[in-house]
C-alpha cells in the first residue's frame, strides 16, 4: 500500500511535465519548470503526510452491526396550586397517561432508543422508556416497529407498536415537544399520546407538493379505544398530510385525519369511575408553520402550530355503582401555540388550549361519572427554554389551568439531554 | 377532430424528451456539479442553500416530496447530513436512492478525508467521526467526484451516456486548467496565518497552504463564547493572524468582535456555490474565494497582477 501510494504520487508527478513546456533556457519556460518542480515536491510531501495519517485497522468485532443506540434523560420539578391528584377534566373521560405528573422533583421517563437496518428491505426501531418512583420501576415499550423500506410506488409500511400518525405532535416523543406537556386536546382525545400495536400503510404522491395519504389499523388497547376486541382492530384511521415551502424561509405542513375507535369497557383511569362502550369517531386537522430567515435557524426562528379536534361518541356509560345509561354527543378541542427563538439557543413560547363538550344522557349519570358538560376547560401556558447544544435543553414553564371551575397555577422546570447516536431532525 | 390525432401524436412524441433524470443534491456544490455534467438530460434539485448550515436542516415535507421522485441522490455524507438525510430517506419511500444502490452517491467516498478524530466524544463538540465533511472547499476534490458522478449518471441513464461523458471531459479539462491558474494566483497566500469561525476549511487550507492558528468556536458546533474569544485574543497577540474567515451561514458578530480588537481582516468566503453573489458556479466559487483571500492580504504582500483575473 505504501509503495503503491508513493508510486502513484510519483507517476502523477511524472505526468505533469508533459503538460508543461519542454525544458529550455528560455526564462518564460524556466519559471513553469520551477512551478512543476515545486508541485512535485508538494505532492511528495502530501503523499508522506497521507501515509502518516493512515488509520490503524479496526479490530474485528461481533459488535460491528450494533444498532444506533441513544438515550434521552428527562427530569422535572413540578409545582401546583392545587393537588395534582385531584385533577379532573370535566366532561371528558381520562385515560391512563392523561393525568398530571407528581408534584416536586422527579425523574421523568428515561428513554432508550435503538434503531438499525434489519436487512436490505426492513428497518427496525425500538424505544423503551423506564420510569418509576420509590415503589418500583415501570418499563414500557413505547415503540417497537419495523418499516418495510424499498417498497415500490412510494408506499411505506410500518408494523408493530408505534405512535399513530393521525396528529402532528403525536409522532414526536414527549422530550421533543415544545412544551413540557401535551395540549389538553391530546389529553382528552388521544390519552396524552396515541400509541398502539397495529399496521400503518402510507403512500407518498410523486408530486412537488408533499402529499402523503395513509391509514392505520390498531389493536385498540390504548385510549381512545380501550378494551378487548378479539381479532378485529379496535381503531381504524385515515390521514392526509400536505406540506411544502413558501420561498426559502417558510415551511408548512397540514394534516387531516379521521379516526374510528371502538371502545369496549373503556375505564376512566383518573377521576370518578366510569366505563364506556360504544363508538368514538374523531376528526382532526392540524397545521404547523415554521420560519427561519433564509432557512437558517441559527439566530432566529419561529414556529406556529394549531390543531382542531372534533369527536362524536355514542354508547353505553356505566358509573361506579353499576348504573348504566345511553350517552352520546360531540366534544371539540382546540390548541394554538407559537414559539419564537429570540437568541441563539433561547426560545420563548405561548400556548392556548380549549375544550368543550356536549354529551346528552341521563343527567345524574353524567354528573356521577364527571362527564357532565357545562364548563369549557381552558389553559394558557408560557415557556422559555435554553439549549446549549442540540443535545441538551432546559426549560421553565408556567400554566394557568382552568380545566376545572377554579384556576390552578402549574409550573415546571425541566431538563432534557440526549446521549449517543445522533437523533433525527424531524420537521 | 382533424387536429385531435396529430395533437395526440405530438404529445406522445414529446414525452421522451421530458424524461429527464431527477437528481437530488444535498448541497449546492453537488447541485452545480450535477447540472454541469448532466446538462439538459437532468433536472437538479438542491436541498440546501449556501445561506444554510447543512448540519442543521430538518427533514421538511418539501424535501421529502422532492426526494420521492429522485433517480440519483448526491450528498457529501461523512455524517454531514446525519441529522436529516436518514430520516428523509425513510420517509421518501424511494427505493431507487437507498444507501448502497446506484442511486446513492456519497461524494466523500471518492476523496481522501482529513481530520479523522482520534477521540469521538461529544465533549469535544460536534465532531465528525469519518473526517471533515466539507470537502468542497478544495477544488481538487471536485475532480474525483465529477468522475464518479459522470460514471453513475451513465450507468443510470445509458441512452445519454455519451452526453455525460462529453460534458464531463469538457468540464474536467477546463477545471484542471482553472485549478492551475488559481494556484498561481494564490501563491502569496502560502504560509499566511488565519483564524476561522468553524473548523470547516481544512481542505482549503491544505490546498493553498494557509495556516489555521485558531477557531472562534472553542469546539466544533459550540458557538463562540466570550471566555474563549478572550483567550484567542491573547494568543493572537503573541502569534498574529492576517484574517478571520467565515462562511455565509455563520454569525458575523464574533468575527467583527475580533476584527475590532486585533489587526485581522474579516473575510467572508462563499464556502459553496451561491455563498456570495459572485460565486454563481463552480468556477466562480474558487475565483471568488481566491480573490477575497488575496484582497485581505496587506497590500505589500499581494503579488501585483494576481487579482486581475476575472472569469475563466
Amino acid at each position: 500500500m505504501r509503495t503503491l501510494l508513493l508510486a502513484g504520487g510519483l507517476c502523477l508527478a511524472a505526468a505533469l511535465p508533459a503538460a508543461a513546456a519542454p525544458l529550455s533556457t528560455d526564462p518564460s519556460t524556466n519559471s513553469s519548470t520551477n512551478d512543476t518542480t515545486r508541485r512535485i515536491e508538494r505532492l511528495e510531501q502530501e503523499v508522506r503526510q497521507l501515509q502518516a495519517a493512515r488509520r490503524p485497522p479496526t479490530p474485528k468485532s461481533a459488535n460491528a452491526f450494533n444498532p444506533a443506540v441513544s438515550a434521552v434523560l428527562t427530569g422535572n420539578v413540578w409545582g401546583y396550586g392545587r393537588n395534582p391528584d385531584g385533577y379532573r377534566l370535566p366532561g371528558f373521560q381520562l385515560g391512563d397517561e392523561a393525568g398530571l405528573a407528581a408534584e416536586g422533583p422527579s425523574l421523568d421517563e428515561s428513554e432508550i432508543t435503538m434503531q438499525a437496518n434489519v436487512d436490505d428491505r426492513l428497518y427496525g426501531q425500538m424505544t423503551t422508556s423506564l420510569s418509576g418512583d420509590a415503589t418500583g420501576t415501570d418499563v414500557s415499550v413505547e415503540e417497537a416497529y419495523v418499516d418495510a423500506v424499498r417498497l415500490p410506488a412510494g408506499l411505506g409500511l410500518r408494523f408493530g407498536r408505534f405512535f399513530s400518525a393521525v396528529a402532528y405532535l403525536n409522532t414526536f416523543h414527549a422530550h421533543a415537544w415544545d412544551f413540557a406537556d401535551a395540549p389538553l386536546a391530546y389529553r382528552a382525545f388521544l390519552g396524552g399520546q396515541l400509541g398502539d400495536d397495529g399496521v400503518q400503510l402510507r403512500w407518498l404522491a410523486p408530486t412537488d407538493l408533499f402529499v402523503e395519504v395513509g391509514g392505520e389499523a390498531l389493536r385498540g388497547a390504548a385510549f381512545p379505544a380501550g378494551g378487548g376486541h378479539g381479532a378485529t382492530p379496535g381503531v381504524w384511521d385515515l390521514f392526509l398530510h400536505l406540506g411544502g415551502d413558501v420561498g426559502v424561509s417558510h415551511s408548512w405542513r397540514l394534516g387531516l385525519a379521521q379516526l374510528w375507535a371502538d371502545p369496549r369497557h373503556r375505564d376512566a383511569a383518573i377521576g370518578p369511575a366510569s366505563t364506556f362502550t360504544g363508538d368514538s369517531d374523531l376528526s382532526l386537522a392540524d397545521l404547523v408553520w415554521k420560519w427561519a430567515p433564509n432557512g437558517n435557524p441559527y439566530r432566529h426562528s419561529a414556529l406556529f402550530q394549531a390543531g382542531y379536534f372534533h369527536r362524536e361518541e355514542r354508547g353505553l356509560l356505566e358509573d361506579g355503582a353499576g348504573v348504566t345509561g345511553e350517552v352520546g354527543g360531540r366534544q371539540d378541542g382546540l390548541y394554538v401555540q407559537a414559539v419564537y427563538q429570540f437568541l441563539h439557543g433561547w426560545r420563548g413560547g405561548v400556548r392556548y388550549d380549549w375544550l368543550t363538550g356536549d354529551l346528552h344522557g341521563d343527567s345524574s349519570l353524567l354528573a356521577a361519572t364527571g362527564l357532565a358538560s357545562g364548563h369549557d376547560p381552558e389553559r394558557a401556558t408560557a415557556m422559555v427554554d435554553y439549549s446549549h447544544s442540540e443535545f441538551s435543553r432546559i426549560r421553565a414553564q408556567a400554566a394557568w389551568d382552568r380545566s376545572g371551575p377554579a384556576t390552578d397555577f402549574q409550573w415546571t422546570l425541566q431538563y432534557i439531554v440526549a446521549l449517543g447516536a445522533h437523533g433525527a431532525h424531524a420537521f | 377532430m382533424r387536429l385531435f390525432l396529430p395533437l395526440l401524436l405530438s404529445l406522445t412524441i414529446a414525452t421522451p424528451a421530458l424524461a429527464k433524470l431527477n437528481v437530488f443534491a444535498c448541497e449546492p456544490a453537488w447541485g452545480a456539479l450535477s447540472q454541469v455534467i448532466g446538462g439538459d438530460d437532468v433536472r437538479v434539485v438542491t436541498a440546501t442553500t449556501a445561506a444554510q448550515d447543512p448540519h442543521h436542516i430538518q427533514a421538511r415535507p418539501s424535501l421529502i416530496a422532492r426526494l420521492r421522485r429522485a433517480d440519483l441522490l448526491v450528498c457529501s455524507d461523512a455524517e454531514l447530513e446525519i441529522g436529516w438525510l436518514p430520516l428523509l430517506l425513510r420517509q421518501a419511500n424511494n427505493p431507487a436512492v437507498a444507501v448502497g444502490t446506484p442511486g446513492y452517491l456519497a461524494a466523500s467516498d471518492f476523496v481522501t478525508m482529513l481530520d479523522i478524530p482520534t477521540r469521538i466524544d461529544r465533549a469535544e463538540g460536534d465532531v465528525h467521526p469519518f473526517g471533515n465533511p466539507h470537502i468542497q472547499t478544495d477544488p481538487r476534490n471536485i475532480l474525483p467526484v465529477a468522475d464518479a458522478l459522470a460514471a453513475r449518471l451513465a450507468k443510470l441513464d445509458p441512452t445519454h451516456a455519451d452526453g455525460y461523458r462529453q460534458r464531463h471531459d469538457a468540464f474536467v479539462g477546463r477545471f484542471r486548467a482553472a485549478i492551475q491558474r488559481w494556484e498561481r494566483e494564490a501563491a502569496p497566500l502560502r504560509g499566511v496565518a488565519v483564524v476561522v469561525h468553524h473548523h470547516g476549511w481544512t481542505y482549503l487550507e491544505r490546498w493553498l497552504g494557509l495556516r489555521e492558528v485558531g477557531t472562534l468556536e472553542e469546539r466544533p458546533g459550540v458557538p463562540p463564547s466570550t471566555a474563549h474569544l478572550a483567550d484567542l485574543l491573547h494568543q493572537l497577540k503573541a502569534t498574529p493572524a492576517q484574517m478571520v474567515i467565515r462562511a455565509p451561514y455563520q454569525d458575523r458578530h464574533a468575527s467583527e468582535w475580533l476584527a475590532h480588537r486585533v489587526a485581522v481582516r474579516e473575510v467572508l468566503l462563499p464556502f459553496t456555490v451561491g455563498g456570495t453573489p459572485e460565486a454563481k458556479d463552480l468556477f466562480a466559487l474558487y475565483d471568488d474565494t481566491v480573490h477575497r483571500l488575496l484582497a485581505a492580504l496587506p497590500a505589500a504582500a499581494a503579488a501585483p497582477g494576481a487579482a486581475k483575473d476575472v472569469g475563466r
